[in-house]
């Protein structure tokens, strides 16, 4: 499962990936920040469609690892209402070498962003909105 | 045939569900069943084209032919990570 409703365990996540051979691993968090395009943020509360949201990170992941078959890789994805300062994913990307381990992790987190359907709603002082759509709600 | 359509996000907040059971007649398109939600929410109006379209739990064609017993669920832009 790569979704997750409790606080991401990013330790644990490095544990189940690293193997012997493994020369380095590279652990990137994405964290709620407290603004966005100028506008104060106090939280933000992420949804998703979440069968299809396991099959696409699925499909994801096998990508990225026959891409750079040196590489193993997890991530984890919180779902929910997150504060300021918490973490929204973790992705671990572990290999023999630290070059293919930067670059896995950045196109496991580059993907994510563009097919998986998770959609976060920011709230803050000036209300709330769906990123990404342009409408009002 | 029926079909069963989910919400999510900011077309869950303006369709005020969660999904939805459609009865539809056969030849019906993903892309038909967005123009019947831009008719009944002055919201959608200005989205003539379907965001990205899912059945069954994959990305699929606007233009699809629904089948009976399909999920089908529109993809407003996603924002994980």
């Amino acid at each position: 499962m790569f979704l997750t409703d409790a606080p991401l365990d990013p330790r644990a996540l490095v544990a189940r990936v690293m193997r012997a051979s493994d020369g380095a691993y590279v652990l990137f968090e994405g964290v709620v920040r407290n603004h966005h395009h100028g506008k104060a943020v106090t939280s933000i509360f992420y949804d998703a469609y979440r069968p299809m949201a396991e099959k696409e990170l699925a499909r994801i992941v096998r990508d990225v690892e026959t891409e750079f078959p040196e590489t193993a890789v997890a991530v984890q994805h919180r779902l929910g209402q997150l504060d300021v300062g918490e973490s929204s994913i973790a992705i671990v990307a572990a290999s023999p070498h630290r070059a293919e381990a930067f670059a896995a992790c950045r196109a496991l987190i580059d993907r994510i962003k563009e097919t998986v359907p998770i959609w976060k709603k920011e709230r803050g002082p000036d209300g709330e909105e769906w990123v990404g759509w342009q409408g009002r709600s | 045939m029926k079909v069963r359509l989910l919400f999510f996000a900011v077309l869950r907040d303006i369709a005020g569900a969660d999904t939805r059971d459609l009865v539809l007649a056969e030849g019906t398109t993903a892309r038909d069943v967005w123009q019947s939600l831009r008719d009944e929410h002055p919201l959608l109006h200005d989205y003539l084209q379907p965001p990205m379209t899912a059945i069954n739990e994959s990305y699929a064609a606007p233009d699809s032919v629904l089948r009976d017993g399909d999920e089908l669920a529109f993809i407003p832009p996603v924002a994980g990570g």
